[in-house]
């Protein structure tokens, strides 16, 4: 194990801020990405359902 | 083989696939997730400290797989343009705008952990160097084909001309790989090449390796993820839509 304590891990040997930096800006887009195309996918989704429903009622 | 033809045929249209990526995806976040806590792990709790970077290294282990990958899907996009060119094959056009954004998110990942490199090690976020700037263009690639085919209406003549940026951005693939032996620059040379032993310690190959696969799976369950909503827009009027479950009310 590289590390004695946590405070040593997050410290990264005085380079913190340049790793965390790194590691946090990826963390954040693979979390973000697939969040905005669940939306998207929803918004199709949305989209179709209501033109199914406008075809329904002009059936009627 | 005349029944793997018939498979292959089947499902290149938008909606067989769509039912099948669908199935695909949960076992492509799962992988990924596995491959990223294994190499996340193996990088920052086994991997050694570096003699001369220190601590600082450990950039390498999401720098180098974000900037394969952003390569990567490049030449994938383009080769799916191509398809969708040479085919008029409408899930083939498809698939190179799904991935189009997931490459474009890996190289400005790629620059920015690069930057966060670079700043502690060469002193400088930024330098005009033959590696950065290819991947600065890379970047660019990514965003001018996915404005290019926003800004086209009519979405068959969108995949054409966005097939035609594409392969002719291939040409950016190998300048950016082979810049570091092409020029001077700045930028340290491959940690690992075809026929040559790595220049790093196991574990930090293997930390790095495994954090390469978690972004390949990443990205395929991503991309998978993207290319069923647009199949959903682009195929909204078709019947097969409206009669999937979940546009049932």
């Amino acid at each position: 194990m590289t590390w004695n304590s946590f405070s040593e891990f997050v410290a990264m040997g005085g380079y913190a801020q340049y790793v965390w930096g790194s590691f946090g800006a990826c963390a954040l887009g693979f979390l973000l990405e697939p969040v905005l195309v669940r939306q998207r996918q929803n918004q199709a989704v949305l989209h179709i359902r209501q033109q199914e429903e406008a075809k329904d009622i002009q059936q009627q | 083989m005349s029944n793997r033809l018939f498979n292959w045929f089947k499902y290149a249209s938008p909606a067989s696939f769509y039912p099948l990526a669908g199935k695909w995806i949960p076992w492509f976040w799962t992988l990924a997730a596995a491959f990223a806590a294994a190499g996340l792990w193996l990088g920052f709790f086994v991997a050694p400290t570096d003699a001369t970077q220190g601590e600082g290294y450990r950039i390498i282990f999401i720098h180098v797989p974000t900037s394969w990958m952003s390569m990567v899907i490049y030449v994938v996009m383009a080769a799916w343009a191509g398809m969708g060119l040479a085919f008029n094959a409408r899930l083939s056009a498809m698939m190179a705008q799904a991935l189009a954004p997931t490459g474009a998110l890996m190289a400005f990942l790629s620059l920015w952990t690069g930057a966060l490199w670079g700043k502690p090690m060469w002193g400088a976020w930024w330098v005009w160097d033959a590696r950065l700037t290819s991947e600065l263009i890379l970047l660019f690639l990514y965003m001018g084909f996915m404005a290019l085919q926003a800004s086209i209406d009519d979405p068959r003549r969108a995949d054409k001309a966005g097939a035609i940026l594409a392969l002719v951005g291939v040409v950016n693939i190998p300048i950016i790989y082979f810049s570091v032996k092409w020029w001077n620059t700045l930028h340290q040379g491959a940690s690992v090449a075809v026929g040559q032993s790595p220049s790093m310690a196991l574990t930090m190959l293997w930390g790095m390796l495994l954090i390469a696969l978690a972004v390949w799976m990443y990205s395929i369950a991503v991309a998978l993820m993207r290319v069923r909503a647009i199949i959903l827009e682009r195929e909204a009027h078709s019947d097969w839509v409206g009669k999937l479950n979940e546009v049932q009310p």
